[in-house]
């Protein structure tokens, strides 16, 4: 008689990751509270977002009531909103040509004082041909600046650094056909190359000739209770001798013109500094005031980001932070760790199922969230009248996906900190201040504008760069500080800040629960 | 009461985090408010600059720890069921409520002393080395100059205030985890919703009404003109936020079980 083992009819039991997974995702999807925390952290996303947009408003009345023109700026040709106020004198050019001038001097003149100046080092003075006088129209320009030598600059934030930086300085800009060329030239016989831009769509006629901007002197006082910027208007005059003409100027004389000016007052309310032109012999002397330059978003400005519309995601932050941790912790808590890790021995697979689990989740409402509240709030911004930054659509994709990132990484961090810490209180204590307390600090003009950066730098905090959607122009002076939604690190430099805490995080919360008894 | 503060002393005594806790809240607070007056620099007259506020800076840390503990004392009872046995021994709730309110507060009010006076002490030593000196307008920090030391005195209470008002919230909701999440996004959403709203009215609005930008304005010395708040009216606020939290919190206690 021979004896046959007993093998139970069941399938064999699998572990397999994916069991694992979906027994992590049944104990989320079951426990109301955090189900409840997510749809929570979502609808504050949103809602935040909405407020917001809502509180902000502004009065902008001109002097003698007439209306603020500073609230629709003109937009350039990338659809970005832009400054171009200058003086210009200017012919028209038909077809191809070219003009050259030599810039003999270029001087500032504060109105506060009315005293000379050191020319600010954006201030700008050179040859410049432009679709039209129109503000906002496409244009390339060959400029001295006050502090960065010869430049050509084209379209608003197209800047190509000459060499010249000596006075007199020889400036040439030749067309052909879409196709604008700079020159420099320190003697008016060797000319080196600058740059070569391209107009696409420029007309056949032209608007060519000389010019004189200078931007606002800038002045930022930080302290604990605000940061106040006060800024007064500079005139610059710049004086061009032997100007050459080549190609088909139908006209017989300087024209001048005083682009983009708004009549009665500047920003500031102050006089407007006496701009204009006058011709001297074969040379033309012009004054200008204003600035052919991007706007750049920052305090108090008029405009609104897209990342203005997810200030809600603090909130949901905190929200999806106390979930993430409770996952953890209550298992400690009610003793189902044990059971958890009876089923599953392998330690470190169990807290990666929950990351990959509470990770995923996360993602999910915050890219809902995210989903709803840019165009939710844009619209209501826009409603109120603020003009929206536009942005490309792939910065657009990566502030959104990017918010949604952090709070995902943000949850796992969560986890970890409260696998090693086993208590909830202390382990959401620890993130959220290691993720806000940092930001608080930096944006509130607590810290002056170094260590700001350093805190943004190195802190998990590093991470809210991935929603910073607009650009730094060198060639604008602005206040670039965190409060001003400008970051240190690139958008993804900063999120690896974070995802390297949270790795290491869960390094250390893999090894003490391999270590630990439960 | 005096047997109910003796319990609660008892058990707040004996929880094995307390002592790190208060620790924490000591070395945190220092450590930030030394961060700071070490990075601050004052380079003319009238710098804009508030030496009180920014060796007390570290407040803004130190509260987080002050939540974590007024947390605990509360949301420990209901994690371990330990409430239960409390409230058959003494069944009176508000009692409970107010005992360990009590405790609370004289605990945090002793760290936030030893806290805020080392942090004076420290700015007093480096901020001079910073430029805040006489010449550019500012006097050495000091405890018997008025407005200096009710920054000092105002930091403490605010220290304790935050307690109350996570007490409140803790017994409110009853979970630990939940409540310090209120609690920390009550103190540190406002000033970042502030920052994003251009209208000025509620700019101002939202800094009366938040609970650390008006509360903190007790630490103003340079500037108290143009505050948002006055400072005890600051403080003030954050006193309504704390009672409101503890009115909630003790009147839900009364009416659920536990």
């Amino acid at each position: 008689m021979t004896m046959t083992t007993y093998r139970s009819e069941a399938p064999p039991a699998r572990d397999g990751f994916g069991q694992l997974l979906r027994a992590e995702w049944t104990k989320f999807r079951t426990v109301r509270g955090w189900v409840i925390g997510l749809v929570a952290a979502a609808l504050v996303i949103v809602l935040i977002g909405l407020f917001g947009a809502a509180a902000s408003n502004f009065s902008c009345a001109g002097p003698e009531g007439r209306s603020c023109a500073a609230s629709t700026p003109p937009v350039g040709p990338d659809g970005e909103p832009v400054n171009d106020r200058f003086y210009l004198a200017h012919q028209s050019l038909s077809g191809d040509g070219s003009i050259t001038a030599r810039l003999t001097s270029l001087t500032t003149v504060s109105s506060s004082d009315n005293q000379k100046t050191e020319p600010e080092p954006w201030t700008k003075a050179g040859i410049i041909i432009k679709e039209s006088t129109t503000p906002g129209s496409a244009y390339a320009a060959l400029a001295v600046t006050g502090g960065h030598g010869v430049r050509m600059q084209h379209n608003y934030t197209g800047d190509i650094a000459g060499t010249v930086s000596t006075k007199p300085s020889w400036l040439r800009l030749t067309r052909s056909g879409d196709t604008i060329t700079g020159h420099e030239s320190t003697d008016g016989t060797d000319w080196h190359l600058v740059g070569t831009v391209s107009l696409p769509g420029l007309p056949s006629t032209v608007r060519a000739g000389l010019f004189a901007a200078s931007p606002h002197h800038e002045v930022i006082t930080e302290s604990f209770v605000s940061t106040s910027a006060t800024s007064y208007p500079t005139l610059a005059t710049a004086e061009f001798d032997r100007i050459d003409l080549q190609g088909t100027w139908p006209d017989t004389g300087w024209t001048g013109d005083s682009i983009g000016d708004r009549a009665g007052g500047g920003p500031g309310g102050g006089a407007e500094p006496p701009v204009g032109f006058d011709e001297t012999g074969d040379g033309v002397t012009v004054s200008g005031a204003g600035n052919i330059a991007p706007i750049v978003a920052g305090r108090g400005g008029l405009g609104k980001t897209i990342e203005s519309s997810l200030v809600g995601a603090f909130a949901g932050l905190i929200a999806v932070i106390v979930v993430a941790a409770t996952f953890m912790t209550s298992e400690y808590r009610r003793g189902l760790i044990r059971t958890s890790l009876a089923a599953s021995p392998r330690r470190g697979r169990v807290l990666a199922a929950k990351a990959v689990v509470i990770g995923a989740v996360t993602f999910v409402t915050g890219l809902a969230a995210a989903v709803i509240a840019v165009p939710l709030v844009g619209a209501v911004e826009r409603d109120k009248g603020h003009f929206m930054f536009p942005v490309p659509t792939a910065t657009e994709v990566r502030v959104v996906v990017g918010t949604a990132a952090l709070l995902a990484v943000a949850a796992v961090f969560s986890l970890a900190v409260g696998t090693v810490l086993r208590r909830s209180a202390g382990a959401v204590t620890v993130v959220i201040v290691a993720i806000v307390l940092p930001y608080i600090l930096a944006i509130a003009s607590v810290l002056p504008s170094g260590p700001s950066d350093w805190l943004l730098r190195v802190t998990p905090a590093a991470a809210f760069a991935v929603q910073q959607s607009v650009p730094e122009y060198a060639q604008v002076t602005a206040s670039y500080a965190p409060a001003d939604g400008y970051f240190p690190l690139t958008p993804l430099a900063g999120f690896a800040v974070l995802c390297g805490y949270t790795a290491l995080a869960l390094g250390v919360a893999t090894f003490v629960l391999r270590r630990r008894d439960a | 009461m005096k047997e109910a503060l003796h319990v609660e002393w008892t058990k707040l005594r004996t929880v094995a985090g307390t002592a790190w806790l208060l620790a924490a809240v000591v070395l945190l607070t220092v450590a930030l408010g030394v961060a700071a007056s070490a990075v601050v620099s004052c380079s003319g007259l009238g710098c804009g600059q508030d030496p009180a506020k920014i060796s007390l800076t570290g407040i803004a840390f130190g509260q987080a720890v002050v939540a974590v503990l007024a947390v605990l004392a509360v949301g420990g009872e209901y994690s371990t069921g330990m409430i239960r046995v409390t409230f058959a021994a003494i069944p009176r709730r508000s009692t409970v409520l107010a005992a360990k309110a009590l405790v609370v507060s004289g605990l945090v009010s002793v760290a936030g002393a030893a806290a805020v006076l080392v942090s004076v002490l420290a700015g007093r030593i480096i901020l001079p080395g910073n430029g805040f000196t006489e010449a550019h307008g500012h006097a050495t920090l000091s405890l018997a100059d008025g407005p200096v030391l009710r920054a000092a005195v105002g930091s403490v209470l605010y220290l304790v205030l935050v307690g109350l008002l996570a007490l409140g919230v803790a017994t409110a909701v009853r979970d630990a985890a939940a409540a310090i999440g209120v609690v920390l996004g009550l103190l540190y959403l406002f000033p970042i919703v502030a920052a994003v709203v251009s209208d000025p009215d509620w700019f101002k609005r939202l800094q009366r009404i938040s609970p650390m930008t008006a509360g903190l304005a007790v630490q103003a010395t340079t500037g108290v003109g143009s505050l948002p708040v006055s400072p005890w009216a600051g403080l003030g606020v954050l006193g309504l936020w704390a009672a409101g939290a503890l009115v909630v919190g003790g009147s839900l206690l009364r009416w659920r079980d536990a």
